[in-house]
């Protein structure tokens, strides 16, 4: 990220360059010149100045914050890459990311699969009221994430909630969805339900945009259903695929509305530091760690914008 | 790659010299603490009059902010509710180092007094005349505002002294006696739960304050600190094994419904009788009153259960204060404003709308020990809660930064409700992640 701003200005200059080099071949009066080097500014500058304010200064900011430690006793001390260092022995910094590596590894590949089964069921044209379902599957992705899990957690009630309610109309005695063993599924059900649309949405646009002719000519060789959907259909959406497992990867490395709702039910399955964010609010603010807080921050965002590149470069690899 | 790596140094080299010059706009403003403020100059304040602004969420200042500037013409009082608790403590440190919009006068519960007492960001109130309020005040409130000390860093609102609220129809249904010690209050649960399985003692899933004010109560003292700084952590002494010997049973044979405080399922199980008994504050009637409406006239108010019979010890649970941030404007009219509230005729105001007071005269008072609780069948529950502030052991300490302690309360000590671990182990490392963080934090941690 942070050598693009650099590059845009080379680019810039670059412009500006054979310009001058022209104007002062010709031997123009060096008013004009001057005139003409403020131009490309004036064009990029309006580009440049926003892009400082509202991208460059916060990661500056955040990366300032990271240098320093601030104390309850003895105030504000720089103190290098120490806290760079304690981030990388933080053991429950790193039992956060785990625990979100792991809901990566179950819960996309699950959603993702549901919503590539929803979108082909309906581009397949053979079901009744599309429209119908369309929006029906994407409207938990209109509810906002806050009352969903709400709305979860009321099901998810073992005494009072749907749950109880479930065990004593049959009987049974179902786990309790909010002990610590079953928090991190219970999480994933609640953040699928809310994606799930979403995806799907990505993955039903890319399909329409396939020629028709391509099927005509699978059909004319005798292709199957299913021989059109692996050899015409997921190749072309392959960018689409690639595109939603990069958006859910950043979406679970930053999970945080939903176990800091669950939180108030099951204070002792959720942590606070349970994932790496709800760990970075935690130290800002109930240990009023922000320059803790922000290495964490750094660090937790470096992991994400690699781990994204290497699914990019990969997806992209194999379209190519 | 050679050439990206420069760009980047380059392109950080310039973060930094821009968050520098950024940050070293900050405010060095520095306001003093234990000058001498006399009457005189509190008194002139309030004939000049002028502004001043409140932060507090507690609802009965409101009556008493509108009183102040009836009596005391061209004074207003902005009261303005920054946020409950840790939100508003939160709001209140970053306005304190930005050094800009930092309130007059600020609500701050006891057990978080001492952070802000610590870098001196509350101002001391000895030079006000405030240290002679000591006999104003039960003992409790006024150890917290003092830590012991001759500073008197806020001047106390309300109290908690507890006492156990229990629901009367539900043990006289299942003829179970009314708990007078701990022990009798691990057999009445045992029998509620074996009578009834859908009905449990009291709901605990772990709640650092409830916690503490047990280990106050049971003549455990895990926290020292000495010059502010010089602290020592240790949940290995009598009055903890007391209370986790006892806790531990209650949470190995299930009697503790796991229901999160102050949530839907919470106050339901108040309602419906599955959750029978409630030790805790005094503050709570006004809460019973509003949330749990159905049950009126089925609970009642008795002494908190004992550790030894036949002794009275109780605790503080909650209770808060009010404190003049050193950074504010107007402190005298500050300060005549807190007194007000706090110690003159505000308190008045306050109790007559429900709040409970922290100021000895009041809870000695015919008048406000006779006042009859509707809620409670007629009863007079502020016998038991005056006795109650009058037994607090007034020796208690707070951690200088227990806001955080409190907070990762459930990630170790919690555990114990969750799994197998025992509760004393639990606070072993409930006392292990404090010290780390008092050791990071500069403290001298024993």
């Amino acid at each position: 990220m942070l050598w693009r701003p650099s590059g845009a200005t080379e680019k810039g200059t670059a412009m500006a360059t054979p310009q001058s080099v022209y104007a002062g071949r010709t031997a123009s009066p060096p008013a004009r010149r001057a005139r003409r080097s403020w131009t490309g500014w004036g064009f990029i500058g309006p580009f440049t100045l926003v892009f400082a304010l509202v991208f460059l200064a916060p990661i500056a900011y955040s990366v300032h914050l990271s240098l320093f430690q601030d104390r309850l006793v003895g105030g504000t001390t720089f103190v290098g890459l120490d806290n760079y260092e304690q981030a990388l022995r933080d053991s429950e910094f790193w039992a956060g990311l785990g625990r979100v590596s792991l809901f990566l590894a179950v819960q996309v590949p699950v959603m993702l699969f549901l919503a590539l089964l929803m979108a082909l069921a309906l581009d397949s044209g053979r079901l009744y009221g599309k429209g119908f379902f369309r929006v029906t599957i994407f409207l938990p992705y209109a509810v906002p994430a806050v009352v969903a899990t709400l709305m979860w957690g009321f099901m998810y009630g073992t005494r009072f909630g749907l749950l109880g309610d479930v065990n004593e109309a049959l009987g049974t005695s179902l786990p309790d969805p909010l002990s610590p063993d079953l928090v991190l599924a219970s999480i994933g059900t609640i953040v699928t339900w809310e994606f799930v649309g979403y995806n799907m949405l990505i993955f039903y646009a890319a399909l329409r945009v396939i020629p028709h002719s391509l099927y005509e000519a699978a059909e004319i060789d005798g292709a199957g259903q299913l021989r059109v959907i692996t050899a015409i259909k997921l190749p072309a959406i392959r960018g689409a695929l690639v595109i939603a497992t990069i958006f859910s990867i950043i979406g679970s490395f930053q999970l945080f509305n939903e176990p800091s709702i669950l939180q108030s039910l099951a204070p002792n399955a959720i942590t606070t530091s349970y994932t790496p964010n709800l760990y970075t609010y935690a130290l800002s603010f109930s240990g009023q760690q922000h320059n803790y807080a922000a290495t964490v921050a750094i660090v937790m965002g470096l992991v994400t914008m690699v781990i994204a590149y290497v699914v990019q470069l990969r997806g992209m690899r194999k379209a190519a | 790659m050679h050439k990206n790596t420069a760009r980047a140094l380059r392109g950080l080299a310039l973060a930094c010299a821009l968050a520098l010059g950024a940050s070293a706009c900050g405010s060095d403003d520095d306001g003093g603490s234990g000058e001498q403020v006399s009457a005189d100059d509190v008194q002139a304040a309030l004939d000049k009059g002028g502004k001043i602004t409140v932060w507090a969420w507690e609802p009965t200042l409101e009556q008493v902010a509108k009183d102040f500037e009836k009596e005391h013409e061209g004074v207003e009082v902005d009261l303005v509710n920054a946020g409950t608790g840790n939100d508003q403590y939160t709001a209140l440190q970053n306005a304190v180092s930005a050094g800009k919009g930092v309130p007059d006068v600020a609500q701050i519960e006891y057990y978080a007094l001492g952070q802000f007492a610590l870098d001196e960001s509350v101002t001391d109130l000895s030079g006000f005349g405030a240290g002679e309020f000591a006999d104003a005040y039960s003992p409790g409130p006024w150890n917290a505002v003092t830590q012991g000390g001759d500073a008197v860093h806020a001047l106390p609102m309300d109290s908690g002294p507890m006492a156990m609220f229990y629901n009367k129809k539900v043990f006289d249904k299942h003829g179970i006696d009314v708990p007078t010690t701990w022990d009798q209050y691990v057999d009445a649960a045992r029998k509620l739960h074996g009578a009834d399985p859908d009905a449990y003692i009291t709901s605990d899933t772990g709640d650092a304050g409830f916690a503490t004010s047990l280990l106050w109560q049971a003549g455990s003292r895990p926290y020292k600190v000495k010059d502010g700084t010089d602290v020592t952590i240790d949940f290995g002494d009598a009055g903890a094994k007391t209370y986790t010997d006892t806790w531990q049973q209650l949470i190995d044979d299930d009697l503790l419904a796991d229901t999160a405080g102050w949530s839907d399922e919470w106050y339901q199980g108040l309602g419906d009788g599955s959750i029978a008994t409630l030790v805790t504050g005094a503050w709570m009637p006004a809460n019973f009153e509003s949330g749990v409406k159905d049950a009126a006239g089925d609970w009642r108010v008795a002494p908190m259960p004992q550790w030894t019979e036949g002794e009275e010890v109780t605790a503080e649970n909650g209770g808060s204060s009010l404190a003049l941030p050193a950074a504010g404007g107007n402190q005298a009219l500050a300060y005549a404003f807190a007194e007000y509230a706090n110690h003159g005729d505000g308190v008045q105001t306050r109790i007559d709308s429900g709040a409970f007071p922290a100021t000895a005269a009041d809870l000695k008072s015919k008048e406000f020990q006779a006042s009859r609780f509707e809620y409670f069948g007629g009863q007079q529950a502020n016998k038991i809660f005056a006795e109650s502030a009058a037994n607090v052991p007034g020796d208690w300490t707070y951690l200088p930064y227990q806001v955080y302690a409190n907070s990762v309360f459930n990630d170790t000590a919690g555990k114990a409700y969750v799994s197998g671990t025992p509760l004393a182990d639990g606070l072993k490392s409930w006392q292990r992640k404090s010290a780390d963080y008092g050791s990071q934090q500069g403290f001298t941690v024993h």
